[in-house]
């Protein structure tokens, strides 16, 4: 295997996730072990509420380790300063942009903010990796729109570009499918798939389009109510790891198509 | 068409602007003094009367320039809230920082007599009051900004800093029930708010402290731009997103703090500002809004500065009247244009 002689980005060793409180932790999940490679595009699926959110939370430093290590590029988290940390991970998130008076040009070079001086002045190396990632995203054309006209699926394209300027070795991407249709679904993650191999940056992204994750995914994190398992998807299909997902009274995975179906 | 716009022609004409506007605030005023004598009087050739001279150099200079350093520093404070809080309708007297200073100076002037005769002399100096409002406009900041990291909710925010107005009110009625006339009606008179007794010595103090303020929003700008993303993004930048929410509120006291301290509580200018501006500057990037919030604030001050003195006439305006009347109309036409507070 090719694969494990290659770069591990991220890996995780014993995690365990959750919340503390004075008086006692609550344990969302714990034993995680993930080992991301350079170049992969990982999809992390689950139910709702099983933590999936939790996991990309504590992944990002946004919350507290439970128990365990998080080691990025073999340093471990906890020994990022902030500034260092934006340097080799950057994020697209749910939340919804704090201005979109902002023009598409605009919001991406902020993405080369850890790299600018003190007013925030763009440089010709900045300038060339923003207009790299335009093009990447596919929206040079609409650079000079501002935020607020963007169709949501624009949006999205927008705010993955923006984390390809911060020119990172890994990108994490929470949900990045909601609110899209059909086509959309599969366009991103079509390009998220085509960004990891061009660019070669691993790319972590949740989501709960598990048949579009399954088609485009080199890696799956899969998690269930015990249990958080990795592997290649045509692998977790053969072990039967999808059954297990979901209560089995309405819906069962079909191992021929790769996709749920309603039980009739 | 470039990548970003850099307005410099909006620039040229606003400089252009506020040069008229300062020329014409200093020549206009209750003794009419000819244009000719005006420009002789600033630039030190003799006039035809020697009373004018003394007028323009001791009068209405430090007035113009007292009415340049409100009208930018409110503006910018009021844009480093609306940024801060990514709340269109904040600034700093709907957040209470106003009323915070206000609250300060009421303390400072009504409660002296409480602390003896002998104290009281002391107590009621320009530089108490100026430092109690201060103190008093940070505090307020203070602790807005520690419970809307609790309630996240940007309109509780807002009702908090409304709230904080109720209890300055009632605090300054208690008080105002046992304070001498005098005391009284020096605070009510501080409520009007003036930009016109500044001498030459208090205007440097009051300049070097605007100074710092400008100085650290300046600092802040990179900071602002990130948090136009919201503060999980900024995070995720690398940002310190609690040093620099301090420095900005450090920024912020300084200016709306000593500003309220100096020339008295000035509503609206704060809060409408930043909105007349992005009217003109249609873009978030702070690089470009805080130079044209500094024009802008500048030119409104001294064109309600020009009003509120009513040429020609002996009478002149509480100046809080005149911003009341031209800010509170914006914020109604911007209230009803909904489709343009997007910030």
């Amino acid at each position: 295997m090719t694969k494990n002689k290659s770069h591990i980005v991220l890996k995780t060793q014993d995690l365990a996730i959750g919340y503390t409180s004075k008086k006692e932790k609550t344990v969302i999940a714990s034993n995680i072990n993930i080992k991301l490679h350079k170049g992969e595009l990982v999809g992390l699926i689950g139910a709702n509420g099983i933590g999936k959110s939790t996991l990309l939370r504590t992944l990002t430093s946004v919350q507290r380790k439970l128990d365990g290590n998080i080691t990025i590029n073999n340093t471990s988290l906890e020994n990022y300063s902030n500034i260092n940390l934006a340097k080799v991970l950057s994020l697209v998130l749910t939340e919804s942009l704090g201005s979109k008076n902002l023009t598409v040009f605009e919001l991406v070079a902020l993405g080369r903010q850890p790299y600018t001086n003190w007013v925030g002045s763009l440089t010709s190396k900045d300038l060339q990796v923003i207009n790299q990632s335009l093009f990447q995203t596919n929206i040079d054309d609409l650079k000079h729109k501002k935020c607020y006209e963007l169709s949501d699926g624009q949006l999205q394209k927008v705010m993955i570009a923006r984390a390809l300027a911060q020119d990172t070795d890994l990108i994490i991407l929470d949900e990045p499918t909601t609110h899209l249709d059909m086509y959309h679904k599969a366009y991103i993650l079509k390009l998220l798939q085509n960004l990891a191999k061009e660019t070669n940056k691993t790319i972590l992204f949740s989501s709960h389009e598990i048949d579009l994750a399954i088609q485009l995914c080199d890696t799956l994190i899969v998690m269930t109510k015990d249990t958080v398992i990795t592997g290649q998807p045509s692998n977790l299909i053969d072990k039967g790891t999808f059954n297990d997902l979901f209560p089995q009274d309405l819906i069962v995975f079909d191992n021929k198509t790769g996709s749920f179906r309603v039980k009739k | 068409m470039p990548d970003t716009k850099t307005y410099k022609l909006p620039f040229i004409i606003l400089i252009l602007v506020l040069l008229l506007c300062f020329c014409t605030n200093i020549s206009l005023g209750s003794v009419l003094i000819p244009f000719k004598d005006v420009f002789n009087g600033l630039i030190g050739h003799p006039t035809e009367n020697v009373a004018w001279q003394h007028i323009i150099h001791e009068y209405r200079l430090p007035k113009a320039f007292t009415a340049i350093i409100v009208g930018s520093g409110l503006g910018i404070s009021g844009l480093l809230m609306q940024t801060l809080f990514r709340n269109p309708l904040a600034g700093p007297f709907v957040l209470g920082i106003t009323s915070g200073s206000s609250l300060g100076v009421a303390l400072v002037i009504m409660g002296a007599s409480f602390f003896g005769g002998a104290l009281a002399g002391v107590l009621v100096s320009k530089w108490s009051i100026v430092i109690a409002a201060s103190l008093g406009s940070f505090i307020v900041l203070l602790i807005v900004l520690i419970m809307s990291n609790k309630v996240r909710d940007t309109m509780a925010i807002l009702i908090i800093g409304l709230m904080f107005g109720s209890i300055t009110t009632a605090t300054v009625s208690v008080l105002s029930f046992f304070s001498s006339a005098e005391e009284l009606q020096q605070y009510i008179f501080w409520g009007f708010g003036s930009i016109g007794n500044l001498t030459w010595h208090e205007l440097f103090i009051f300049f070097i402290i605007y100074i710092l303020g400008i100085i650290l929003s300046l600092a802040s700008i990179k900071t602002l731009n990130t948090l136009l993303l919201g503060e999980n993004y900024a995070k995720s930048l690398g940002l310190n997103v609690k040093m620099s929410r301090l420095l900005i509120i450090i920024a912020t006291s300084l200016l709306a703090g000593t500003i309220t301290a100096f020339a008295g509580p000035i509503v609206f200018i704060g809060l409408a500002i930043p909105h007349m501006t992005r009217q003109v500057f249609n873009t978030s990037n702070h690089k470009i809004l805080l130079p044209a919030v500094f024009l802008f604030g500048a030119i409104i001050m001294l064109v309600c500065d020009t009003i509120a003195q009513l040429p020609s006439s002996d009478l002149t305006l509480p100046i809080n009247a005149i911003t009341s009347l031209i800010g509170a109309p914006v914020i109604i036409w911007l209230l009803v244009r909904k489709r343009k507070m997007i910030f």
